[in-house]
Order: structure tokens, then sequence, then C-alpha cells
């Protein structure tokens, strides 16, 4: 059954067509990754699931309610939360005290928020940065952060926004194996952007491609990797898939 | 379990801080006691200025419009038609809330933010002030007395031979203010409100209605300042529009909780602490200069810039305000932040 269907969702500023008439769906458990140059509407896209935009077009169907036109903390209660391309650490906050922001979604109680916020953070091995201030974290440990944060919340289905993008090859390796674990962990569904391909094609079941705007191809990483279209517009010619 | 049973580090403190409080009258001057008042006063409506201002980072330039509205609600109800100030003060703190969550509902839902926020509020408060100005129920500019009475009394609020009272009473609302700001700031709402501060965006990806949040805060610390409108009308015995819905006003309560640390549990009284034995060494500095300085003897605005040096030279080394700053440094001293490979901490 799918998690989240995306219909015919159009978004435009202006003139410009930032999505175009975009449909799929995700089927509970699974990750779609997205991808695509930049500027072809993957975060447009997102904002128009989580609700910080509306769509002018089209439908968005989350767990069997139209959600086209609800706000972000709204579609957050329902358990769909994203995270930012641009880490939003709340700076003056430790990073307990940053996820614990995310428990109170689902625990009223300070101490039941608190404990589930720290258990969290041991598990995107936050542990020793724990009564640090978000502020003084390293990029790194500020994309985990922003991991924490979201999963505090409980969610069903998790947008990831370019969780690598600043990262090392090693760190992004660190946090692609944390992603894994907490989808297992927490039963998730994930919809991932990502720019480092490795990551990308490890990470999900199918992956999704736009371009100008439209999803031109949507299939399995192996399929994805080598059909022409999608090399043409994204990979580029000299792409080949699984060195790893 | 345990968590319940363990008292909280900042309820300890407000213990500690109270009884020091509590004792301190047996030692000191009539006139000491006056300006240890003035303190807990400023120290009072920081801390409720704290929670709209600093924990939910809405910078209010316009606290005097609650600070009036408390004011003159339990004067007129008390002056015109004999209420008790308790009633009065109750009242005044339910109208300021609501004229809070208006006046926030209309900024915030137009997304006033930011320093537009600030001056929005300000406009507010002036404009309460030009209403009571011609406004002739409420004697307009003239301002209103608060009947003499001869003597002390509990129920109509008023220590005309003892002003311990009303140095007690203060102490008991600093008390209350304190409880409201540390119950908030360890609880949902203030780590919510803390959320709104730092990130907006990222607070409604987390769940967080900053709309009503916001308007929430502003009402909690509307009613808070109103209370001490009434404390203040009570002990000065008189109010007129500019003294209470004046500028000076919404400038002293904003003063204390950001050069002690806004946001903070303790900024407020921190700053309170700091400069109202500030405020008054400059004042008797330019009284009776030193020698080299004689030519400031006397001069009549000298000891406020003064003081205003000083605090700018404070806010310039500590932006985050004392205990802000303070808490910064701790954590930059203590950092050791590399994550540990992630292998290690999974369980």
């Amino acid at each position: 059954m799918s998690l989240l269907q995306v219909q015919n969702v159009t978004k435009r500023f202006g003139g410009l067509i930032a999505v175009d008439n975009v449909t799929f769906d995700i089927a509970e458990g699974e990750t779609l990754g997205l991808i695509g140059p930049n500027g072809a509407g993957k975060t447009t896209l997102f904002n128009s699931i989580s609700g910080t935009y509306t769509p002018e077009e089209g439908n968005i169907v989350f767990a069997g309610e139209t959600i086209t036109h609800v706000p972000p903390h709204e579609t957050a209660k329902l358990g769909l939360v994203r995270t930012f391309q641009i880490v939003k650490p709340f700076a003056g906050l430790n990073v307990v005290d940053n996820v614990k922001v995310g428990a109170f979604l689902r625990n009223r109680n300070a101490g039941l928020a608190e404990e589930k916020a720290r258990e969290i953070v041991e598990f995107v091995g936050l542990g020793e940065s724990a009564e640090r201030l978000a502020k003084n974290l390293t990029t790194a440990g500020r994309k985990r952060l922003e991991l924490a944060r979201a999963l505090a919340t409980e969610p069903r289905l998790l947008l990831l926004d370019e969780v690598m993008a600043g990262l090392t090859p090693t760190e992004s390796r660190q946090i692609v194996e944390v992603i894994k674990q907490i989808k297992v962990q927490y039963n998730l569904t994930l919809l991932v952007i990502e720019h480092v391909m490795q990551a990308v094609m490890s990470l999900s079941d199918r992956i999704a491609v736009l371009h100008h705007g439209q999803l031109i191809a949507i299939d399995k990483p192996q399929v994805i990797a080598s059909d022409s279209t999608v090399i043409e517009a994204y990979l580029g010619k000299e792409f080949e898939f699984a060195e790893h | 379990m345990e968590q319940l049973v363990k008292i909280p580090r900042d309820y300890l403190i407000l213990v500690a801080v109270t009884i020091a409080f509590a004792i301190l009258p047996f030692f000191v001057s009539n006139f000491q006691l006056n300006l240890l008042t003035s303190l807990l006063y400023w120290a009072y409506l920081g801390t409720a200025w704290n929670i709209m201002g600093g924990y939910a980072g809405q910078f209010s330039f316009g606290h005097a419009a609650f600070f009036g509205i408390g004011a003159y609600t339990s004067t007129v109800m008390y002056a015109d038609f004999g209420i008790s100030p308790w009633i009065g003060m109750v009242t005044g703190m339910f109208f300021a809330a609501i004229f809070g969550a208006a006046m926030g509902w209309l900024t915030f839902r137009f997304g006033v933010k930011g320093h537009f926020f600030a001056l929005a509020t300000f406009a507010f408060a002036e404009m309460l002030r030009l209403i009571a100005q011609d406004w002739d129920f409420i004697n307009a500019s003239i301002g209103l007395n608060l009947p003499i009475i001869g003597g002390d009394s509990w129920g109509q609020m008023l220590f005309e031979e003892t002003p311990l009272n009303y140095y007690n009473l203060i102490l008991g609302m600093l008390v209350v203010g304190t409880i409201v700001s540390i119950w908030i700031y360890r609880n949902k709402l203030g780590y919510y409100l803390q959320a709104i501060r730092e990130d907006e965006d990222a607070a409604s990806a987390l769940g967080v209605n900053t709309l009503n949040y916001k308007i929430i805060a502003v009402a909690i610390s509307a009613a808070l300042t109103a209370a001490g409108g009434t404390f203040f009308a009570q002990r000065f015995t008189f109010i007129d529009p500019s003294l209470v819905f004046g500028v000076s006003i919404s400038i002293d309560i904003l003063l204390r909780p950001i050069f002690g640390g806004s946001g903070t549990v303790w900024g407020p009284l921190v700053g309170a602490i700091l400069l109202t034995p500030l405020e008054e060494f400059t004042r008797e500095f330019v009284r009776n200069p030193p020698e080299i300085l004689d030519f400031i003897e006397g001069r009549s605005g000298v000891d406020v810039m003064l003081f205003g040096v000083i605090v700018i030279i404070v806010v310039i080394f500590m932006p985050d305000g004392v205990v802000g700053s303070l808490k910064n440094w701790i954590d930059k001293a203590t950092r050791n932040d590399k994550p540990k490979p992630v292998k290690e901490s999974v369980t």
C-alpha cells in the first residue's frame, strides 16, 4: 500500500514552472531517492509535500489523507517530517534540547521527552556532544542533529534533503550507515534528495529523476543508472555505476 | 521515576534566592530597602518580558502597553469604584493578556518579524498612551491618584507606614513570576518558544504551530507585566499616561533582561542585581566625584550617560548578556564534539 501519493502536482513561481505535473507513489517501508540537476525542482517538490508551499495543481495524499493544503506543523503531526538542505539547528540550544523539541510532539511530559531525545542522540552518534550548544557542532554533527530532531517526532515518512551535502566521503559513508539503521529501527519510509550518487544508489529501493520540473524516470537504481535519458539529463556520459 | 523525585536545579536556586532576599531587609536602611524594592520590581518585570522577548525571541519595545493596562485597570477600579486592587490586578492581567493576544495575532498573522515587530509593539504602546491622554473617563492627561488611607492595608495593597510590605509583596510576585518562568522553560511550551526564536521554519517542520505559540507567549508576558503595573500604581500612588504608557517604561523593562541574559531563567534577576546598584553608583559618583573630575559634579544627565557607557561596554563584550555569554564561554571552553563512529554508539 502506498503511504504517499503525489498526483499531478504542479508548482509555479510566476511564469516559472518549478514542478511540472509530477506523479509518483511511495510504498510503506520503501526508500525513494530523488535526483536531478540543480534547479530541477527537487526541493520545491519537497516543500510542496511538507506543506511549506501549496501546489497550484494536483493532490498530495499521505496515509489516506489529502494534505495538499496542510501547513508543515500539521503534516508533522500526521507523521510526515522533513529535514532541511541548509541545516537549521536551534543554535542557542544544546543537542539534547534540540532533539527534545522534536520529541515533544508525541510526549507532553518533559521527562519522557528527555529520555526519548537522549536515546535518539545516542543512536545517531552524538552522545558525546549531547550537552554541546548546537552552534558549536561541526557540519557533520549538525547533519546528524538535523536527522535526530526529525526522528524524535516519530515520523512515518521522513523527507531528507541532501543530508550528505558538504560532508567528506568518510562522513557521508557514516551517515548512510546511520540512515540505514534508523530506517530499520524506526520502521521508516524515506524520500531522499541526494547528489552523492553512491549514497543514493546504495540507499534507495527506487530512484526518481526530475529534470526541468518533470519526472523523467522512476525505477530501480540499476535501471536508472543505465537509462539513456537520465544519463543525458543528469548523470553524464562518463557515469559508471556499481564501482563499489 | 527518578526524575519525578529530583527537584530541578533552578527551583533550588529560587529557594536560595528567596531566602536571601527575605532575610536581607533586616540588615539595611530604609533608603536601601527602597532600592532593593526597585531591584526586585525590575527583576519581576524583566522576568515577564523575558518570556516573550527572551524565550520566544519576539523583541518587545512596547511593554509599557501591558504595564499601563495593569496600572490603569486596577487604579480605576479602586479609585473610582472602590474595588480591591487585588481584584483589579487580576482583571488588569486579563485585559493585558487579551490585548497582547490581539496585538500578537494582528502582527504575527501578517508575518511581522524582527525590527518591524519591535516597532509595531512600540506603536501599540504609543497608541494606548495617546488614547489615555484624551480619555476623560480615566482623567485624561491629569492622571489618577490613589486615596490616602493613613496606614497599612493588605486588602487595599497600600502601605504608608511600612514600606517593608511593598518589598515583601514584590518579592512574592517575583517568586511567582520566576516559578512560571522556570516551569515554561523546562516544559514543552518553553522548548517550543525557544525553537521559534532560533528558527521558525525548523520549528514548524517539527510540528510547532508557531503562530499560536507566539500569541501564547505574548499573552503570558502581558499578564505578568500588567500585575507589575498594578504594583507600581499601589507603591507610587499616582499614575498618568506618560508615566505608565511612556517609552521609558518600555526601555527600563527590557534593559535588565537583555543585560543579564535574555532567554535565560536568571538573566532578568542578574541584570537587575547588577544594574540597580550601578545606576545608584553612577548617580552618587556624579554627586560626589573624585577631585580630578570635579567638573562633572552635580551635572544632570551625566550619571545617565556614564550608566549608558558602562552598559554599552558590557554588552559589547557579552553580547548574549551576562548569563548567556557565561554559558556560551563555558560551552566553548569544554568543547569536544567529534561525533563518535557510528557503530560504537548503536545499542
